[in-house]
């Protein structure tokens, strides 16, 4: 094949493109966080989830242990039911407490591990027992409200 | 009768509109049919690579690092207000893969390479270059619309991702290394926010289909040029001016299809 100075600076363009795409996905996407470790599922139960998405972080003591993996209604006790991914490297005692919590005033909705005290470690499929729903201000609004109305008489 | 007049010149210019649509059809089965050549002749691509491709960087280059010190300024100013500036990584990122990158790419694309297409393409045709190739029983489809129909596909994703490359680093330039966002922040947020199959594939997926509109638009109003000095002219006018405004509503059809909120 017969080379070209064009054949060049068309493979520096496209190397270009490529390499914008992968500066893309790893460094202003989420590759990087996507981790390939094994993970195990678990279940929690909120009567609330707020503004809480799939693929939101779940976090203990600030670390990032696992995300969420699916939000559904269960109609039986129609509570949200949410599913989390955790990574193997962490087990969570079964009397861990999930709360839905915010980081910062406007952040995204992030789940909170509390770890408890029990001796027996939470299993794939299992569940947490003890949920924190997320704090809705409308309600916490509507409470001071009353609260209020209460107190001035 | 004024009226009548009117009437049937809007008729005129609907059955107009329509039978260059179903004409442009046509032509892209047509281009599609003969692409085998410019596949097995690889450096006919190549070579239209680097006019519409390779030519385009560096208005891609430039207009993205403004695109995002503009960004980085304004988001600045507005979430300062808040007291998040924080976020203003996530905002420039995700501004930037998801609209501006493919949006202002296919802009600037149909204005400097499509343009250029449409009057080479008018010009040979005014100079009878393609009346030539058909003589010599070479398919002019196969042998000059193809290629650069093909470039254009490739080139398209790639110059929306160097613009948005560009762009979040004209973004990081201003509001980390000018006013001073913690770069940690900038980052961290930018990296929490955006998504790779929602966001970035996304916009990936919206500059190809922009590459395949603007190159088909460009080649067809070139071919479909009447042979005069004012008919190029006039081609090259409308290559501009339809593909504007085919990629912005395509942008919106698109954005309605991918991004409904979860």
């Amino acid at each position: 094949m017969q080379r070209t100075v064009l054949d060049l600076w068309v493979g520096a363009f496209v190397l270009a493109g490529i390499g914008a795409l992968v500066i893309l996905a790893f460094k202003v996407g989420n590759m990087s966080t996507y981790n390939a470790s094994d993970t195990y599922r678990l279940h929690a139960y909120f009567t609330n989830v707020g503004g809480l998405k799939p693929t939101a972080s779940v976090r203990s003591a600030g670390v990032l242990v696992g995300r969420v993996s699916a939000i559904t209604l269960d109609t039986e006790r129609y509570e949200a039911e949410v599913t989390v991914e955790i990574d193997k490297r962490y087990q969570f005692p079964a009397d861990t407490f999930a709360n839905i919590l915010t980081s910062g005033l406007l952040g995204e909705q992030y789940i909170g591990l509390l770890p408890g005290g029990d001796d027996e470690m939470l299993k794939d499929g299992g569940q947490f027992k003890k949920t924190q729903s997320a704090i809705v201000l409308e309600d916490l609004i509507g409470k001071f409200m009353v609260n209020q109305a209460g107190g001035g008489k | 009768m004024p009226a009548l007049k009117t009437t049937r010149a809007i008729g005129h210019r609907v059955i107009d509109a329509v039978w260059r649509l179903g004409l442009a059809a046509r032509f892209l089965a047509m281009t599609l049919l003969h692409s085998g050549l410019s596949w097995r002749r690889f450096p006919l691509i190549v070579k239209e690579l680097f006019s519409s491709g390779v030519m385009s960087l560096i208005i891609i280059g430039v207009a993205g690092t403004f695109v995002g010190m503009v960004l980085g300024l304004q988001g600045y100013e507005t979430l300062k207000r808040y007291g998040s500036e924080s976020a203003l990584g996530s905002l420039v990122a995700l501004s930037l893969v998801r609209e501006l990158g493919p949006v202002l790419a296919a802009l600037l694309f149909a204005s400097r390479a499509g343009s250029a297409m449409t009057a080479e393409i008018g010009l040979m045709k005014a100079t009878e270059q393609i009346a030539a190739m058909e003589m010599m029983a070479v398919n002019p489809v196969a042998r000059v619309v193809a290629p650069r129909f093909w470039a254009g596909v490739i080139s398209m994703p790639l110059l929306a991702a160097i613009f948005s490359a560009m762009g979040v680093f004209g973004g990081y330039l201003v509001g980390v290394v000018l006013i001073g966002v913690d770069a940690g922040s900038f980052w961290s947020q930018m990296q929490s926010a955006v998504d790779v199959r929602d966001d970035i594939v996304n916009g990936v997926i919206k500059s190809f289909v922009f590459g395949v509109v603007v190159t088909l638009i460009a080649l067809f109003e070139g071919f479909d040029a009447p042979p005069t000095a004012e008919g190029v002219s006039g081609a090259t006018t409308r290559t501009v001016v339809e593909s504007s405004l085919a990629i912005l509503m395509l942008d919106f059809i698109l954005t309605a299809f991918m991004f409904r909120g979860v």
